[in-house]
């Protein structure tokens, strides 16, 4: 959906307050977020070398093990009142990462525990999380048949 | 240096990440949603498997993998059952991810209490 | 003639607030009004088992003790004038279903402190009631459920953002004389300025407050030095120069005497961004420390202007931007009043 468009008047007070606003700390957010992202990362690497040396995973299946670690640390520190914190100070360094995922998950079902297991939890789920699935499911349909399409004719 | 990689690659991800949250004001939706299917777009062009093989857990880790996995099984599923297969493979490698997100979100929003 | 000029109300018989209480959360509690509030709680929870519940403990806990200190009971009032921020304003509608008091739902947003004493003396003034109990109420994670995100999501809100007051204040408005006098209100406008960003309340609700003050000024004739303060409902660190640049051009000088009570509900260092907002964040003040000021003296007259930013999710998702208000009241303090 378009943007209303703003009558002068509007534009005009925009334009007058945008020195009094507080200014967004772009480096110092960018700087926090690579350092958050970059730490949880290291710690999946880590996760993911413990899955290959103790339990015979390949570099290849070890993926799905350890994003399913992550994500059960990440509910259970959304649990706790942890996450939001991490989240604030990192932005998008705990917002991309699979760990981001499952916060969305288990905060949207925590916030509607008061209204019952099914029409609470269950059904707001995926609220926040929805999203992603929706376009990672659609995008990889498409991109697939195009794919699919060309390998057809090649 | 696997770990050095790892923390650059995907710290750089989410650099990007918040570049965009900040630059256009989107919100976290917007930006996770964008960056699926940026995953399943460098993917369709084989790229995606590349930044894997070179940095781990620094490509597998965000959110943008999991468009790629979504992908990868569908064109795996593909090459058996034809276009009707990826429909079928869509969700074959990212099993693991959605149903422990199910899993676990389910039981802590069971077992524990909001904090504020 | 009650009404001056063109949005001002001037009562003319004499209505007081007979009794004020004010309820509070554990960060408020913090804050540097801490030992000034009736009742505070040391967890959000308040004992309850869910938010909403403890929202209405937080008002219900009001109530009970603005009647006990006006030493009055239920059956004494004749109206009862109550919002909150939450759908439908079921806070209010549920507490009036315990109290039985004859209701009022208002909704102004975090400007209801106001409106609803402002409606209170009107009606007071017009005879339709003797006694009248007001009450607003907020609460943090009530509010982060209803506009913004779950209180458990890991979502980074910039520092133009405001922190909802978790509190509660409630009063008795009746002509039985106190030392606080309400003499006029000033109802205001809907203004909007094309504000869009849920996290920019100050910008958003800055020229409504100013409209608000202006005319109120216009008026009545009067300059801002005629009050000891102006005080503002959640304008906040951001919202609070763009009051004073606005009301500049219009001639008007606040920058001595105007107070935002957004940010005098919390230290700089709480983790609040730029200040407190919500219905209880100018009634918190107001009933807590403001009228404690007057009746110590080291206030004579003030003008409260609750503001209020009347959007919901839904219109921000399809790119509406942000219509808001301001009603401001005036209080003064009297000699010889009560027994409060």
């Amino acid at each position: 959906m378009a943007k209303k468009k703003l009558t002068p008047e509007q534009q005009a007070y925009k334009e007058k307050i945008k020195p009094l606003q507080p200014k967004t700390p772009y480096v110092l957010n960018a700087f926090k977020a690579f350092m958050v992202g970059g730490f949880i990362c290291l710690i999946g690497q880590g996760i993911s070398n413990f899955y290959i040396t103790f339990f015979n995973f390949t570099e290849k299946t070890a993926g799905n093990p350890t994003v399913a670690t992550l994500i059960l640390v990440a509910s259970l520190l959304t649990g706790f009142g942890v996450y939001d914190k991490i989240g604030q100070f990192g932005g998008a360094g705990s917002i991309v990462p699979v760990t981001g995922f499952a916060n969305a998950v288990t905060s949207a079902a925590l916030e509607h525990k008061s209204e019952g297991i099914v029409l609470g939890i269950a059904t707001n789920l995926f609220k926040l999380a929805g999203a992603v699935i929706v376009f990672g499911a659609v995008s990889a349909y498409v991109i697939g048949m195009l794919r699919y399409i060309i390998q057809q004719f090649l | 240096m696997e770990y050095l990689i790892a923390f650059v690659v995907g710290g750089l991800i989410c650099l990007i990440g918040q570049l965009l949250l900040d630059f256009f004001n989107i919100t976290p939706a917007h930006l996770t949603s964008g960056f699926v299917v940026a995953g399943a777009c460098l993917d369709g062009f084989g790229l995606y498997d590349r930044l894997i093989a070179f940095a781990g857990a620094g490509a597998t880790v965000p959110i943008t993998s999991f468009g790629h996995s979504l992908l990868h099984g569908a064109m795996a599923e593909s090459e058996d059952h034809g276009f009707i297969g990826i429909a079928m493979g869509i969700f074959q490698l990212t099993s693991a991810g959605i149903s422990s997100a199910i899993l676990f979100g389910f039981i802590v929003a069971v077992l524990f209490k909001p904090k504020g | 003639m009650k009404l001056t000029g063109k949005q001002t109300w001037t009562f003319s018989k004499p209505i007081y607030i007979t009794s004020s209480a004010a309820v509070v959360g554990p960060e408020e509690a913090a804050g540097p009004l801490g030992d000034q509030y009736d009742l505070s709680f040391d967890e959000l929870h308040c004992g309850q088992a869910n938010w909403e519940l403890a929202e209405r403990h937080l008002m219900e806990q009001a109530i009970n003790i603005c009647l006990e200190k006006g030493t009055k009971q239920a059956s004494d009032i004749d109206l009862f004038l109550s919002g909150d921020l939450i759908n439908q304003t079921v806070i209010a509608n549920y507490t009036a279903r315990q109290n039985q008091i004859p209701f009022l739902g208002m909704f102004g947003a975090c400007s209801t402190s106001m409106e609803t004493l402002a409606v209170a003396s009107a009606l007071i003034d017009g005879e339709f009631a003797n006694n009248v109990l007001t009450a607003v109420s907020s609460h943090n994670a009530t509010a982060e459920r209803q506009f913004r995100y779950p209180t458990e999501y890991g979502g980074q809100k910039p520092d133009s953002a405001t922190y909802t007051v978790t509190g509660a204040g409630a009063s008795i408005v009746s002509t039985t004389p106190s030392p606080i006098k309400i003499t006029c209100a000033t109802i205001g406008r809907v203004m909007d300025l094309g504000i869009t960003d849920p996290f920019d309340m100050g910008s958003a609700m800055a020229p409504a407050a100013a409209d608000t003050i202006a005319t109120h000024l216009k008026d009545t004739g009067r300059s801002p030095d005629y009050y000891d303060m102006i005080a503002t409902g959640d304008l906040s660190a951001v919202g609070t120069p763009i009051l004073i640049e606005l009301l500049k051009e219009q001639n008007y000088d606040l920058t001595a005497n105007h107070q935002d009570c957004g940010l005098l509900v919390y230290r700089p260092d709480q983790p609040v961004f730029a200040g407190g907002s919500g219905c209880a964040c100018s009634a918190v003040v107001t009933y807590g420390h403001l009228l404690k000021e007057m009746k110590a003296g080291n206030l004579k007259r003030i003008f409260v202007v609750a503001t209020g930013a009347l959007m919901n999710p839904i219109m921000i998702q399809q790119q509406e931007s942000i219509p808001t208000i301001a009603h401001g009241v005036v209080l003064e303090a009297v000699s010889g009043g009560g027994n409060q």
